[in-house]
């Protein structure tokens, strides 16, 4: 047996992110060549601008340009007045200009605070930054028999990328994942962005260092990237974290570089050190002239930010009475939020919107996970919240039981229909006229001899037995506590 | 038709020609073939071209024809026109005058030229030029050097060289180049003919490959000022897919002609009289001046660029540092000339590099790349653009005081081939009085103004920005007093 000690009893760990996020624009940052290569052939997506040919001229994306000051708005950014774009040079194959239009000290995005919850705290994360580049192409390693070789698609160069660096107010993996998904959460609420890790539309580096608690200076930072998923985020960082506590404990120096991840071993390796770093000459790009960003601008994309996931949670706990869990859950994304919102709406009864939310988080919850597709939304289920709500009312109005509003539930996913015309086809109105079903009841008592003498005999429980016959002949539609009182008064006659 | 063909004066200019064409005195087919078969004798003489297109030429000259026999068309149609080979023709090679783009045929045109195709105008073939514009004397061009019609023993000037050596020879009467230090200017000097460097972003940078991005504009070659003012006129005006163009309307050119000097204020500013003036330049130009103050302009000695000392080093820093960038692009991945042999992606792109590049482009790529490094960048690049600034000041303030500037547009006349090719910092100073222009963006024409031993010189003019209007009239007030423009070369064909 090894004994292992907490790291962090010894050391203050320090982790800042880098999040390379793409956006969902209709054409590519610099011409007017569309986005969206998911599932495309290779270099299908180009044109000349792309390809960087001889003599092409970059023109800025004005969506992109939007979108980016809009997440940033999101994220309590300050939106400069001027800003530009700046030549990040290096050679690379995937690179079609060998050089990237970036922006290197004027960004679109300044100095944003983003309040997280993570490991039962509150904390707050600075943002440093929001700039908006262009995403490389992709290289393709083959191997034909041990000759290999690599092919480029140029599909997503020049794809809008949305890079945002946090200061290092970071300390546990915990936080480093809470952050990003709260990002993933605020660039899919503003619309900005897929933000699918699996894709690559959402990746992210990390930065991290140890120092002695109470240590003045940060220590040497190691950049962390190859991470794919949140989870090989949080191995990643954990890794590195005992990787550099053991170094320092042995009296060693961790040294300054770049690591990947690999995913099959959980490790961190080598990839660059300090003295392989490229000098990116970064210079102002000539093509493209400084952009003074319009107050007016400004005014208008914050005017048109949608309501953020914690304020809406907030005021869903207050407005509709909902539990912190069921507002947390309910505005996880803007989609279900707004379905919840105008279900309520359409039921027009504020005593209802709990019994709302409890259908949206019970039974159509359970139906949109079966249907295994991480952006799975009530539309995919076949139901909107019309839906929703005619159900719900059908309940309250006695009209049907809640256990065949289940029931509508499930024709109504597989059907579309809308539950008013399910209970109608299918003629599963409650029996709510004791007459109707007195000829039921009867029969029952007759051919339960057994039962009701047990009920004469003082047991109550006998009642329920009767209960759930009639139930079953009425396939539901009786209420039970009617029936109950129904069989109670033919026995006792 | 062809029966009877009918003597073509070569001799004549652009709008002659039109006015020919318009009365049926012969057809745009007949003058295309009859350029085609002198430009083919002028190759022999002074390799002015990289590719004669024949082809295109003769479709382009038809359909000119029949666009002049329905009365429709602009003042270039059916004029044969020659283009840089730095401008992109769509599936025509464009190899700018480089090894590094063997077998390039764009798949667009750059704007300009679909700007000339709309006008009617044939063109006629790709002109030489130094390697990526880079040179003044069009000895570095892959394609062999061009030569001077006036004396085959010298240099044509560059690096649009093919450009003014083929106006000059009456190959044809209009060409386009570009020129981003004097490479309009200088060769029009040492060729004898007009030659005009529009504002920076007056012209349509897209398409035409890049060397010095904000330093460069393609400008027109005539043999007169007229139908400079004509060529202008079709390729001025915004671009959507060059964000650098100005949305400022395009004016009547020729509106103020008849004004002659008529209220002209022109300053002479003594810095482009210094030691490095050849003394017989500096006595043609002195005369010049004299005519323009009898012919009743007021000439304004007083005025000063102080700073203009400074203007060769700093474009010595900026031009290589945007050519550096520009010029990563050719890596031997996607076009153009490749090394297939290597054993690493790394050993290709630099095998293809070192041999695709020349001498002179390897050499500025190397300047600019050490310019912008980190550690140099704010001692070269930075204190370059500050210069820049201040030039563009003393330049504005100059032209507060006056509506135009004089200058010798070289310092000497054309020198001998190989004279220079070993001294690039001799070679450099031959753009001493054209390149402050380009550093601060106003526009510049250079228009013949007499002789030194049978070799022409240049008068060089510069305006205030989007003021190409007061130049033109100008040099046009100026060519109608004395008639140099009218003088061929002798070196007969």
């Amino acid at each position: 047996m090894t004994t292992t000690t907490d790291p962090t009893d010894k050391y203050e760990v320090v982790i800042g992110l880098e999040v390379h996020c793409q956006l969902r624009t209709q054409s590519k940052m610099f011409s007017d060549c569309p986005r969206d290569y998911f599932d495309r052939e290779p270099n299908t997506l180009i044109d000349p601008v792309t390809l960087g040919l001889p003599g092409t001229l970059p023109v800025i994306n004005e969506q992109a340009v939007s979108y980016t000051i809009l997440a940033g708005l999101a994220l309590g950014c300050r939106i400069p007045e001027f800003a530009k774009f700046d030549r990040k040079n290096y050679p690379y194959p995937d690179l079609p200009k060998g050089y990237q239009i970036t922006q290197y000290d004027q960004p679109f995005c300044l100095d944003g605070e983003v309040a997280i919850n993570a490991d039962g705290r509150e904390r707050t994360v600075r943002l440093e930054r929001i700039h908006l580049e262009e995403d490389t192409g992709r290289l393709l390693h083959r191997d034909d028999g041990g000759k290999g070789y690599s092919l480029i698609d140029f599909n997503r160069a020049g794809v809008p990328l949305m890079e945002l660096v946090t200061k290092p107010d970071l300390h546990t993996s915990e936080e480093a994942v809470v952050f990003l998904r709260y990002l993933r959460q605020i660039f899919r609420y503003t619309g900005v962005s897929d933000s699918d890790l699996e894709k690559g539309s959402f990746r992210c580096d990390a930065n991290i260092s140890l120092r002695t608690h109470g240590a003045q200076e940060l220590g040497a930072k190691v950049e962390i990237k190859n991470m794919n998923s949140f989870r090989s985020v949080q191995r990643a960082i954990e890794f590195e974290i005992i990787r550099q506590a053991a170094v320092l404990d042995a009296g060693g120096t961790v040294e300054q570089e770049t690591r990947g991840f690999v995913d099959g071993t959980g490790e961190t390796v080598s990839q660059r050190s300090k003295e392989g770093a490229h000098d990116y000459r970064y210079f102002p790009e000539p093509d493209l002239p400084p952009l003074r960003i319009e107050t007016a601008m400004v005014d208008e994309l914050r005017a048109s930010l949608p309501e953020l996931p914690r304020a809406r949670a907030a005021r869903f706990e207050s407005a509709y009475g909902l539990s912190r869990d069921e507002a947390r859950t309910l505005t996880e994304t803007r989609q279900r939020a707004e379905d919840y919102e105008a279900a309520v709406t359409l039921v027009g009864d504020l005593d209802l919107a709990s019994t709302v939310a409890h259908w949206l988080i019970g039974d159509i919850a359970g139906r949109i996970n079966e249907l295994g597709r991480a952006d799975a939304e009530l539309i995919d289920t076949g139901i909107t919240p019309k839906h929703i709500a005619q159900l719900v009312q059908l309940v309250d109005e006695g009209t049907i039981t809640a256990s065949t509003a289940k029931d509508v539930l499930g024709f109504a996913f597989d059907s579309g229909d809308l539950p008013e015309t399910i209970v109608e086809e299918q003629n599963l109105k409650q029996v709510t006229d004791v007459h109707a079903i007195k000829d039921i009841v009867v029969t029952i008592i007759e051919n339960n001899p057994k039962a009701v003498d047990d009920y004469r005999g003082g047991k109550e429980s006998a009642i329920k037995f009767l209960v759930g016959q009639v139930m079953r002949e009425t396939k539901g539609r009786t209420d039970p506590n009617s029936a109950a009182d129904l069989i109670k008064t033919t026995i006792d006659s | 038709m062809d029966s009877a063909v009918p003597e073509i004066d070569l001799n004549r200019t652009a709008r002659e020609h039109a006015a020919a064409l318009r009365v049926g005195e012969y057809t745009s087919r007949q003058l295309t073939e009859a350029t085609l078969s002198q430009i083919r004798s002028e190759q022999d003489l002074f390799n002015t071209y990289i590719t004669i297109t024949e082809e295109l030429a003769l479709q382009q000259a038809e359909a000119a024809d029949d666009r002049l026999s329905t009365g429709e068309g602009d003042p270039l149609t059916g004029v044969p026109i020659g283009v840089k080979d730095l401008l992109s023709t769509k599936g025509i090679p464009t190899s700018a005058g480089s090894r590094m783009l063997e077998g390039y045929r764009p798949t667009f045109n750059c704007t300009v030229v679909d700007r000339l195709q709309q006008s009617g105008a044939v063109i006629v073939g790709k002109t030489n030029l130094d390697e990526f514009a880079m040179g003044s004397s069009n000895e570095h061009s892959a394609f062999g050097p061009v030569r001077n019609p006036w004396d085959t023993t010298r240099v044509p000037g560059g690096s649009s060289g093919g450009s003014a050596a083929t106006v000059a020879a009456r190959g044809v009467p209009l060409s386009l180049g570009t020129d981003t230090g004097g490479s309009i200017r200088q060769p029009a000097a040492l060729c004898g003919v007009v030659g005009l460097k529009p504002t920076y972003g007056r012209v349509s940078r897209y398409g035409v490959i890049a060397f010095a991005s904000s330093l460069e504009q393609v400008g027109p070659f005539g043999r007169d000022v007229h139908d400079v003012a004509d060529l202008l006129t079709t390729i001025a005006g915004q671009d959507s897919l060059d964000s650098t163009t100005v949305p400022e309307p395009v004016p009547d050119y020729k509106a103020g002609f008849e004004r002659g000097f008529e209220g002209l204020r022109v300053g002479v500013p003594a810095e482009f009289f210094g030691s490095g003036l050849d003394e017989s330049v500096r006595s043609v130009v002195e005369t010049a001046i004299e005519r323009f103050e009898t012919a009743g302009a007021s000439i304004d000695r007083s005025v000063e660029i102080p700073t203009v000392q400074a203007a060769l080093p700093a474009y010595y820093i900026i031009a290589p540092s945007e050519a550096s960038a520009n010029l990563a692009r050719y890596d031997g991945v996607k076009y153009g000339y490749s090394f297939k042999d290597g054993e690493s992606v790394d050993e290709e792109m630099s095998m293809t590099r070192g041999y695709g590049f020349g001498d002179e482009v390897k050499r500025r790529i190397m300047i600019g790349t050490y310019a912008l490094s980190a550690g140099y960048y704010d001692a070269y690049y930075l204190k370059a653009q500050k210069v820049r600034t201040l030039i563009r000041q003393e330049f504005a303030m100059a032209l507060s005081k006056c509506d135009l500037l004089l200058t010798p547009t070289t310092p000497s006349v054309a020198f001998a081939l190989g004279e220079k090719i070993e001294a690039p910092y001799e070679m450099y100073l031959s753009d001493l009085y054209t390149l402050p222009v380009n550093i601060a963006g106003n526009p510049a024409i250079s228009v013949p103004c007499g002789f030194v031993q049978g070799l022409p010189v240049g008068l060089h003019l510069i305006g205030r920005p989007f003021d190409e209007a007061t130049l033109l009239r100008a040099a046009n007030a100026y060519q109608e007093e004395t008639h140099w423009h009218e003088q061929a070369p002798q070196s007969k064909y």
